[in-house]
């Protein structure tokens, strides 16, 4: 009898939760469908009458798939870069002996300790000063720096799990270091490098601050900076703004349903982080 | 600050290490291995180390040097900065009462988080982190606001909140009555933003315990249930200890992202109504960037940086004494 009680209302309670939490979800979807009377009235129900209009004219306007380059540019290089440049380092870190070797290690991971919002005006002149501002390797650059700490702490800590037999076989074998990272490092190190490469991704897709602070000319914007400017532009048209939100929700969440696995291994493996 | 660190982490000077090279090396062939470690090393590290540690520094170190040095001047962002101001900037924010409030609001995002979010994500964690298929589709769904960027999950509600159209607008309705703006509200708005940051990142900390939950092994449990625990005993007394660690980490994520809030109130409030929403980096960008006020916004960037500091050395002195922090 009573275990029957409170899987009952384990169920009922786990349902409303999860009503509460795709409810909002629900709402922005249909939204999209809806005329301004219509969503005045009825905010969480299916359409009266649906209208595609909204998120037909999205998808064949030219701005929505501009915003999603820029975005996907910038993501691209910020993660190709954040993957080459940290296991650069990490690997010299992990497997060679070098004088100031503690010392380096100690200055690469000193960007644990706070988040770019400290220095974003002295960033913001920094970028200035190279000519980058209104670009987008403006934000590319400053994003790749703010990720290298993490990446090179959780990527020296898997190099360092590499057993050493294998380092020591290929030297006798005449490979050079540069070989023995490419061939031997890179390939055992696959699912920490998924790992970082997707947080840094998601960092990289999600940010506003950066680019709301370093681009100024709306050819530019990534995603974040568009949705505000098209929310600005339409004010209380909502169904349009809803249509909007749905449309860039789906590559997050596409994403989400490829690499479900990376992304709660991320998570977990912020325990490094500290 | 930085510089403790830094010397606590390097203990040994590094000349200590060749000795033990060289005296592992004897033999011919040894040698010879040693020598092409020692050449082929030195390239290496001079073709491998220098990207890290030139964008390091020019996009990060030298910033927050740059944020100290600003801080002490008023300066607009034009030519090069002249006009000391001496602590001026420093006496200005900390006397500010929106900044002081600011700080409360980040203050208010860390306790409904240790208060509210926390626990409720325990609770269902621990309801649905057995491996079966219910577990996982509602796990799925948990998750799901989280992977929303801020600003989606602002605009989401801000739409929700609308007076004339979202869902407190029909709830009203229902009563025949014309819905409160909740967020042109002081007072209330902070609630409301407060309500989406729990919506949106229950999911992520519950993800968190559940991954805890995982790594508990099953024999304990099972020997406890053998001995006759009750299930609530089970948790109180063998499952939550055995989650400290996963449970400090969780509250530790809390604080860092409720040092850098701000995408989320953008689309919310602007930090409206009357500033009362702003948090601390909505309110460096509001006073410092949008204005540019590049002193006063570096001393915001400064306080903001001491608070970080403060809270990793405590968050390390309390938490990392035990081997988990060996490797970083």
């Amino acid at each position: 009898m009573k275990p029957r009680l409170f899987t009952y209302y384990r169920w009922l309670f786990l349902f409303l939760a999860a009503g509460l939490c795709l409810l909002p979800l629900w709402a922005t979807f249909v939204g999209g469908f809806k005329s301004t009377g219509d969503l005045r009235t009825n905010a969480l129900g299916l359409p009266r009458e649906w209208i595609f209009d909204n998120y037909v004219s999205i998808l064949f306007g030219s701005r929505f798939w501009q915003m999603l380059g820029n975005s996907a540019f910038i993501a691209l290089f910020t993660v190709t870069l954040t993957l080459i440049v940290s296991s650069m380092s990490a690997f010299t870190l992990a497997h060679l002996r070098f004088a100031g070797k503690r010392w380096i290690g100690s200055y690469l991971t000193l960007g644990l300790t706070f988040p770019f919002a400290t220095a974003v005006l002295p960033i913001f002149f920094e970028v200035r000063n190279l000519g980058l501002l209104d670009s987008l390797w403006g934000v590319i650059l400053p994003q790749v720096a703010f990720n290298l700490s993490f990446a090179i702490v959780l990527l020296r800590g898997f190099f360092q799990e590499i057993p050493k037999e294998l380092f020591e076989a290929a030297l006798i074998d005449g490979c050079s270091y540069a070989k023995m990272f490419i061939q031997i490092v890179i390939p055992l190190s696959r699912p920490i490098i998924a790992t970082v490469g997707v947080l840094s991704l998601v960092g990289s897709w999600n940010n506003f601050l950066l680019p709301l602070v370093m681009i100024d000319n709306d050819a530019l914007y990534p995603w974040p900076l568009g949705i505000m400017q098209y929310q600005g532009q339409y004010g209380t048209d909502w169904g349009r703004v809803l249509a909007f939100v749905s449309l860039t929700i789906l590559p997050a969440l596409g994403f989400y349903l490829l690499a479900q696995k990376q992304i709660i291994a991320g998570l977990t493996s912020g325990a490094v982080k500290g | 600050m930085a510089k403790t660190r830094t010397v606590e982490a390097n203990g040994t000077p590094d000349g200590t290490y060749r000795p033990e090279v060289l005296s592992r090396a004897n033999g011919p062939f040894k040698q010879k291995v040693r020598a092409a470690l020692k050449s082929g090393q030195l390239t290496t590290c001079l073709l491998f180390l220098p990207p890290a540690l030139l964008l390091f520094t020019v996009f990060v170190i030298i910033p927050i040097l740059e944020s100290g040095w600003y801080s002490f001047f008023s300066w607009n962002g034009y030519g090069v900065p002249q006009n000391w101001a001496g602590f001026d900037n420093y006496r200005q924010v900390l006397s500010d009462p929106i900044f002081t409030n600011s700080l409360l609001n980040n203050l208010y995002v860390i306790l409904v988080s240790a208060l509210i979010q926390l626990p409720v994500a325990m609770w269902i964690a621990l309801l649905i982190s057995d491996r079966t298929r219910n577990s996982l589709v509602f796990r799925a769904i948990f998750f799901l606001p989280y992977i929303l960027a801020d600003v989606v999950a602002g605009l989401i509600w801000k739409f929700l909140y609308d007076g004339d159209y979202g869902l407190v607008a029909m709830i009203y309705g229902w009563f025949g009555q014309q819905a409160p703006f909740v967020l042109a509200t002081p007072g209330w708005a902070m609630a409301a933003i407060l309500l989406v940051v729990v919506w949106k990142y229950f999911g992520f900390h519950m993800a968190l315990f559940i991954a805890g939950r995982q790594g508990i092994p099953s024999d304990v449990i099972e020997s406890a249930k053998i001995d006759g625990a009750s299930q609530w005993q089970v948790t109180r007394h063998i499952v939550l200890p055995m989650m400290r660690p996963v449970i400090v980490l969780a509250l530790f994520f809390s604080i860092l992202g409720s040092l850098q809030f701000f995408d989320m109130i953008i689309p919310l409030t602007k930090g409206g109504p009357l500033n009362t929403t702003h948090s601390v980096v909505s309110y460096l960008y509001t006073f410092g960037i949008l204005r540019m006020q590049v002193g006063f916004g570096s001393a915001v960037g400064v306080v903001l940086f001491i608070i970080c500091v403060l809270v990793m050395v405590f968050y390390k002195r309390l938490f990392m004494r035990e081997p988990a922090g060996e490797r970083a």
